[in-house]
């Protein structure tokens, strides 16, 4: 570059930056557009179209069309309708979401700092059951939670369990369907977040005389707050929407959010669904601002 | 630029998503496109999708399509091919062929696509409506969906008037009872495909005889152990009839009892469930120890657990059918009406319902049934006398906004 430039005089060189200025910001933009269209296609329509179709007139249906009449009765509705499953949503998901963390925080902490050679084998063990279809593995919970299933014999036996008593088709089963189903999603950020943490800040813990526990509360917690975020909005979100667990695992009493929305549109109840999932992602938006204000982490992700 | 094929699946996240803005544009998955095309074609889509996004905000046109207006063109003539989309499990099977199929694309020479994408009424109704409102073409040649869907999609004008000088077998032996529904006068627009009864299925293994519904919904051992259907008319219709109303014909009053009476079921913890076609798992393995029930399933799963029973309700039962229909821009009519033709041939019928076990619509069948297997001649649920449907009953057909707002209340109580 520098050699083919030598003998550009000073006029020139003065002159040169004005077209290539205009170049390169035409460049930025062509660069942007794939992003650009990928949003407006993938995000900005969808969105549009499901906030209008929330204020449609619910007295239209197929036939004969549906009418903008700006119906924001819809949201009074539905959510004075269904208040009930959207409280439940968020209780589920939020207990789901604190059992993911008990159990995920050791896992994550053993894989980082005491897996060794392991190390990638149980990273593999976390991330295997991707490997095998959501359905699959929520129908495996059937099986092991059926009333017939060695689980609710056992159960049954040492009297945890009444004589009529079942695992299956009850809140237990379903936040349990849950947590197995949004586990990896918990102990992959919190893993991310604890591995970069300096094994030497341990060592140095331990010199300043502060026992494993204390380092572990003064150090490593502090250290895994953006995983321990990130984890967690993870898990809640998508839980808080799942239909599935309640689907397979649940009885009438633990329907979700996510059913209500999926029963309303098959039912041909456009307007009314729209209206709860825009109400849903609404109050997971709110919620997530809340918390992320709350947990004061600006590195999230 | 090279000319490349891309595959269905994509070799690329890229090429993946250029495939599906131009399958969204219109372009087929099979040919071959440059990724040039691809990308003008995403640019244009782009444009076109965003303009029926900003559309979608002065709310939506009707979709009922007229003859007139929806045209379709039959290439029967010149396509030897046929695209027919069924539920699961309801056509004789050996390994992965279906001899009688086979059979029939032996004889005419028709290449028959079977794809068992029809899983649920409203489900797949919601994979269609967008192309059938639009009248455009779903790529499929036939479809069978249940009566009460059947008649909605034939009332949306959504179908091809079937022509039944193609079908010398069904006019003459289409049983008597089904040859003229309310919804579909003179089977114009639909050819029956199997028939079906709801009613209470038990594992005997577990439980006792069950012979009511008012009995499966009180019985307290039974209690957190049975399961429902999900559909509504099948179990709303046994409801109208526990409270004494007749569920092709029912007040608004005599509605709101039923809806009531359903409210206690599901607060009393009685049902445990309420399922599509999943309860025969649960059954078989005895989480579930009796459910409301079709019959085919059931006769099915007695082959390998004998202990699984199937009862027609004290109350009666609900009768109901499966659809065949040809939908609007299938051009391959004629050869849709061959194949339904075909299935009306007493001995194929008879083959096709020794492997399903649904009631077969297909006077005749019961005789030629004798050679396939002796057995299940006279068996009730495959070939019932017109004694044996005398208690059953079929839920009213009701327009789209009435069926709607049934399914949402239905809905609100067994979602709790």
């Amino acid at each position: 570059m520098s050699t083919a430039a030598a003998p550009v005089g000073p006029a020139e060189a003065v002159a040169a930056p004005a077209p290539e200025e205009r170049k390169r910001g035409w460049t930025g933009y062509l660069l942007l557009a794939p992003a650009m269209l990928w949003l407006l296609v993938f995000f900005i329509i969808p969105m549009v179209s499901l906030v209008s179709t929330s204020l449609y007139d619910p007295s239209g249906s197929l036939e004969t069309g549906y009418s903008m009449t700006g119906h924001i009765a819809n949201y009074v509705d539905t959510l004075s309708e269904y208040s009930k499953q959207f409280i439940r949503s968020i209780i589920y998901a939020g207990i789901a979401t604190l059992a993911c963390l008990l159990l995920g925080y050791p896992l994550a902490y053993a894989i980082a700092f005491k897996a060794g050679r392991w190390k990638n084998l149980m990273l593999v063990a976390v991330i295997a059951p991707f490997f095998t279809s959501f359905l699959i593995r929520t129908l495996s919970w059937q099986l092991i939670l059926g009333d017939q299933a060695w689980v609710a014999d056992i159960l049954r036996g040492i009297g945890l369990l009444g004589e009529e008593g079942h695992l299956m088709a009850t809140p237990l089963a379903v936040v349990t369907g849950i947590t197995y189903n949004f586990l990896p999603f918990m102990v992959l950020p919190l893993y991310a977040s604890l591995e970069k943490i300096d094994p030497r800040l341990h060592e140095a813990g331990a010199d300043l005389y502060a026992s494993p526990f204390t380092t572990f509360r003064k150090v490593t917690v502090p250290l895994s707050m953006p995983g321990v975020v990130a984890g967690t909005l993870l898990t809640f979100i998508p839980a808080a929407g799942d239909y599935i667990n309640a689907q397979l695992l649940g009885n009438p009493q633990t329907t979700m959010i996510g059913n209500v929305i999926q029963n309303l549109f098959d039912g041909g109840s456009y307007p009314e669904a729209a209206a709860l999932s825009v109400t849903l992602m609404a109050a997971i938006v709110v919620m997530v601002l809340v918390y992320i204000n709350r947990a004061g982490t600006e590195e999230l992700v | 630029m090279t000319r490349r094929r891309i595959h269905p699946n994509g070799d690329s996240a890229a090429d993946r998503l250029a495939l599906q803005i131009a399958q969204t544009f219109g372009a087929g998955t099979g040919r071959a496109l440059s990724r040039r095309t691809v990308l003008r074609g995403a640019g244009v889509s782009a444009l076109a999708l965003s303009s029926t996004g900003w559309l979608t905000a002065c709310g939506t046109e009707g979709t009922v399509q007229t003859k007139d207006e929806c045209k379709s063109t039959d290439k029967s003539d010149t396509e030897k091919t046929l695209n027919w989309s069924n539920w699961p499990l309801y056509i004789d099977e050996k390994g992965k062929k279906y001899p009688t199929l086979e059979d029939f694309q032996k004889q005419t020479g028709i290449k028959v696509t079977y794809t068992t994408d029809v899983n649920d009424n409203n489900e797949f109704f919601a994979k269609v409506r967008n192309q059938l409102g639009a009248c455009d073409s779903t790529g499929r040649d036939i479809f069978v969906l249940t009566d009460w869907m059947a008649a909605r999609v034939i009332s949306l004008g959504w179908t091809q008037e079937l022509d039944h000088a193609n079908m010398p077998n069904v006019d003459a032996n289409l049983v008597e009872s089904l040859s003229n529904p309310a919804w579909d006068e003179g089977r114009k627009h639909s050819v029956p495909w199997q028939s079906g009864l709801t009613g209470i299925a038990y594992n005997a293994k577990y439980t006792g005889e069950v012979t009511s519904f008012e009995e499966l919904l009180t019985r307290p051992d039974l209690k957190g152990k049975i399961s429902l259907l999900s559909e509504m008319g099948d179990t709303m219709g046994f409801m109208l009839k526990l409270t004494g109303a007749d569920p092709a014909k029912f007040s608004e009053d005599e509605w709101q009892a039923a809806l009531d009476k359903m409210q206690q079921v599901v607060d009393s913890g009685q049902v445990r469930q309420f399922t599509g076609n999943d309860y025969t798992r649960p059954l078989n393995k005895g989480d579930i120890v009796a459910c409301e029930a079709w019959s085919g399933d059931v006769i099915a799963m007695q082959y390998d657990n004998p202990d699984i029973k199937f009862v027609l309700p004290e109350e009666g039962t609900s009768l109901w059918s499966d659809n065949m229909m040809v939908p609007n821009k299938s051009e391959h009519k004629t050869n849709a009406e061959k194949l339904m033709n075909y299935y009306y041939d007493p001995e194929v019928a008879a083959r096709l319902a020794a492997w399903v076990n649904y009631i077969c619509p297909v006077q005749g069948a019961e005789e030629a049934m004798a050679s396939i297997d002796e057995s299940l001649v006279g068996n009730p649920l495959i070939f019932p006398t017109s004694e044996d449907l005398a208690t059953t009953f079929a839920f009213a057909n009701v327009d789209t906004k009435t069926r709607e707002e049934y399914d949402k209340a239905f809905n609100a109580i067994i979602g709790a």
